[in-house]
């Protein structure tokens, strides 16, 4: 299982050109008759459909997480009400917050203690934040094996921690969604708050990462 | 206090979706599209499409375990929303198959005009 973040670039599918698995075929199908049905009858709107495929694909991710833990490391004052209440800290920056049934909860990295985040059941996460999760996140080998096994699945990442780090790992659900709050990297004491938002990667809000200078 | 930090940002900000493409079809796209625009709709509350998608999921890997092999996120998915459709009588599951063969009667390369 490679974790790294080329992982969901290597699918080599044939997508719309030439000839098409079965199963695949069949999805497409099934997708595409549902879509029919329900927008002739009123069910849904072909405009509302786009809109927020649209939304999803151009407007939502993980630059919001990015300015939340920017803020974070810039106030001490807006950090601690983050973790104390992220949804009304996150409010405050007028960013979206999310369904409000969901409550986010950011949990810190500090020296000790490192953070990871995974839905064991299927892939609750905070889109509201970060967007549509990753494919490795939905898949099965994470899910399964990150409670289990987290430092190893962590070093497949890349990210080989000390083993006197306490790894703690938040299993996501439909009632509350996590992310983390990266440690601040060093070096970073004289970045201004827009130059600390690029050191702050999606996969660090997930906790497969350190923040720092991309890669 | 400048309320937007990225408007001065430029061409440094990390990309909105890490570079990533969030769907392989099209397909998956509308399904989720649609399940989204019925719950912004207010047609069923998120924790009934996550139990209809917790189920999928869980099914699928009781039957092909963890290794992720031949694992299709979407198809769970589609699945999920299937059944919730149906739950709600939005959807019958025979009027989805009458539709689904209609379609799939269309001649070859009906959709490649030359």
């Amino acid at each position: 299982m490679a974790h790294d973040r080329d992982h969901d670039d290597e699918h080599g599918h044939d997508h719309a050109h030439g000839p098409r698995d079965p199963e695949a075929a069949r999805l497409a199908l099934r997708a595409e008759a549902l879509e029919a049905l329900l927008v002739e009858r009123g069910v849904v709107r072909r405009e509302n459909i786009d809109a927020i495929v649209a939304r999803y694909e151009n407007e939502i991710g993980p630059l919001n997480g990015a300015r939340v833990v920017a803020r974070a490391w810039s106030d001490a004052g807006f950090k601690r009400r983050l973790l104390a209440d992220a949804r009304t800290a996150i409010a405050e920056l007028a960013l979206p917050t999310g369904d409000a049934a969901t409550p986010i909860v950011v949990v810190e990295n500090t020296p000790g203690v490192h953070n990871v985040v995974v839905c064991t059941l299927c892939s609750c996460y905070p889109s509201s934040l970060l967007g549509l999760p990753p494919r490795w996140y939905k898949s099965p080998p994470y899910r399964a094996r990150v409670v289990r096994e987290p430092r190893a699945v962590l070093r497949e990442f890349g990210l080989a921690l000390p083993e006197t780090t306490e790894l703690r790992v938040w299993d996501s659900s439909a009632e509350l969604r996590y992310m983390v709050l990266p440690e601040r990297p060093a070096g970073s004491e004289g970045s201004s708050e827009a130059e600390l938002v690029a050191l702050v990667s999606r996969d660090a809000l997930i906790g497969v990462a350190l923040a720092g200078p991309p890669r | 206090m400048s309320a937007d930090p990225l408007a001065t940002l430029g061409g440094s900000a990390p990309p909105r979706k890490n570079g990533e493409l969030h769907f392989d079809e099209a397909w998956e796209s509308r399904v989720f599209g649609i399940t989204m625009s019925l719950h912004e709709a207010g047609a069923f509350a998120w924790g009934e499409f996550q139990a209809e998608l917790i189920a999928s999921i869980g099914a699928w890997e009781r039957e092909n375990g963890t290794s992720g092999v031949g694992f299709h996120y979407w198809a769970r998915w589609l699945e999920a929303f299937e059944r919730l459709a149906a739950r709600k009588g939005l959807l019958k599951s025979a009027a989805l198959d009458a539709c689904v063969a209609q379609l799939a009667g269309r001649p070859a390369g009906w959709d490649h005009p030359v």
